[in-house]
């Protein structure tokens, strides 16, 4: 046996090295690159198998396993350790007008303890990044970058300020969980001041105490359940785990069984791409980068040609669609990954972007960027897996919705 | 049966049922590596094989990997169970064997339980 092709390439494929020089590189002196996040010990005591991740040593799975893990945020609760995320903020009379310029979305109608997620283009209409943008106040934003593009993201933005603004990254400040599943409300409930939580899908709370740890509380997350993502300093981060785990699971209970309560255990990286994936979520660095423009994505939602102009938008304006996104439901036997070729008879018609076995469908799925012509429901496709062509079909995203 | 037992470098199991007819599987140590196995891709019946090349492959969540052959031989069965499965494998890697080679006539080194056991404490 031997592993031939690193998967665990998540979010950010070119740091992933593969998974046998993952465990090299943890054997090996290479260890000390790596940084540590405040939840390090954390993931030891519940022996999470750790691999560097976007400059940060993470679990990519606890003992459990990504299928226990992925099925307990589906059924019950999963926390995760998310600190490697970027954040930077916003501040001063401009620091709307900055955002707006930045982003594709319209945040000018945005209110106070509200989250949009919104792509951030380059002048070519591709994908810098895409963000989560929270209006603390007015003049007052936090916006979360994914942790692979932090660096890229800071220097645009600060390329691109004007005006009264002061933009800070206190990436290093904050240190972030995301409690995830069915149970998260319950959870929150037993640590926190109900009436302080926030109660709708895309809202925040500020300075909540959460075991008593002050935590921003966002009613987010990329899991495609209902659940939490909390934001507290790096040095109350530990507490805020224990406290959690505590809460969740007293028993301290593997797997997600009724017995334990809420049934929350930590999860990996692993089951965090699963999961995503099996919601149809899109990936940085995957289903976009610096060329796929968002509308191929199908993020159109988040882009407003109405809105004043914003960087890309000239560019988003003139460029002809002709490709987008799909899922694709593998018919055939095997996995389909991602960057396989995708066929109809013998013209490749595009190429997978990300692709898994998904453990609550039971069954592989992948998305895949496909020819316009060939993006129509039920459209029978071939997917190329390591020299073997697998029938597959173009199927309705997501795949999982709860 | 203890003594018919051997293990390879890269993490099969080989059982010798007969002098020439063997049964090989994936080790302990390899499925726990693996992680949730959820796909086996195995080699057909009458398909000849060859000692130290790759003759199926195991998925797992986020990982696909060769699984090489110990032995060279004639796939004689296949453990059809293993397709709908695969997490057998994980559950009780000595019982979910792959397949059974018949004709033996090569075989890459064998190791015994003991120096199978030192290696892997070594990769540890």
């Amino acid at each position: 046996m031997r592993e031939k092709v690193e998967r665990i390439s998540f979010f950010q494929p070119e740091i992933c090295a593969t998974y046998a020089q993952s465990l090299q590189t943890l054997k090996g002196m290479d260890i000390k690159m790596e940084k540590k996040t405040p939840l390090y010990d954390q993931h030891l005591q519940y022996k999470g198998k750790m691999v560097p991740f976007a400059g940060y040593l993470l679990p990519v799975q606890y003992e459990t396993g990504v299928i226990k893990e992925h099925m307990a945020v589906r059924t019950a609760a999963g926390l995760f350790d998310v600190s490697h995320m970027g954040e930077v903020t916003f501040t001063g009379k401009d620091a709307r007008s900055n955002i707006q310029r930045l982003v594709t979305n319209d945040c000018s109608k945005m209110v106070d303890g509200q989250v949009k997620y919104s792509p951030m283009c380059n002048e070519n209409g591709g994908v810098v990044d895409d963000l989560l943008i929270y209006r603390k106040s007015e003049d007052s934003y936090l916006v979360v970058v994914n942790a692979a593009n932090r660096q890229k993201d800071v220097k645009w933005m600060k390329a691109h300020l004007s005006g009264e603004v002061e933009f800070k990254d206190i990436s290093d400040e904050v240190a972030q969980l995301a409690l995830q599943g069915p149970n998260s409300t319950a959870i929150l409930k037993k640590l926190a001041d109900p009436l302080k939580l926030p109660v709708k899908y895309y809202t925040f709370t500020d300075h909540v105490a959460v075991a008593g740890v002050i935590c921003l509380v966002s009613r987010t997350g990329y899991t495609g359940e209902d659940g939490y993502e909390l934001y507290c300093k790096p040095e109350e981060a530990g507490k805020l785990w224990d406290a959690l785990m505590g809460a969740g699971n007293p028993e301290g209970n593997a797997g997600s069984n009724e017995a334990a309560e809420q049934g929350l255990i930590p999860c990996g990286l692993g089951a965090r791409d699963t999961l995503r994936l099996e919601a149809g979520m899109p990936l940085y660095g995957h289903e976009m980068d610096d060329v796929i423009s968002p509308l191929e994505t199908g993020l159109g939602f988040a882009v407003k040609m109405d809105k004043e102009d914003f960087v890309g938008k000239k560019a988003l304006l003139s460029r002809e669609i002709t490709r987008k996104r799909v899922g694709l439901s593998i018919t055939g036997r095997g996995i389909a990954r991602e960057n396989c070729p995708v066929y109809v008879k013998d013209k490749q018609i595009g190429i997978t972007t990300s692709g898994t076995h998904c453990p609550y469908l039971g069954k592989p799925a992948a998305m895949a960027l496909l020819h316009l012509v060939y993006t129509e429901i039920g459209t029978p496709v071939e997917v190329e897996v390591r020299g073997r062509r697998i029938p597959a079909e173009v199927v309705n995203l997501p795949f999982y919705k709860r | 049966m203890k003594q018919d037992l051997f293990y390879t470098k890269t993490h099969e199991w080989v059982q010798f049922l007969e002098e020439t007819t063997v049964r090989i599987g994936l080790t302990d140590y390899a499925q726990n590596e693996l992680g949730d196995l959820v796909f086996v891709n195995l080699p057909e019946e009458g398909d000849e094989v060859t000692a130290g090349e790759t003759f199926a492959d195991v998925e797992s969540v986020k990982a696909v990997s060769d699984v090489y052959c110990p032995v060279t031989g004639m796939v004689r069965k296949v453990n059809e169970e293993l397709f709908d499965h695969p997490e057998l494998i994980n559950s009780d890697p000595m019982e979910a064997w792959f397949t059974e080679i018949g004709d033996v006539s090569d075989k890459v080194e064998l190791l015994t339980e003991d120096e199978y056991d030192e290696l892997i404490s070594k990769e540890e």
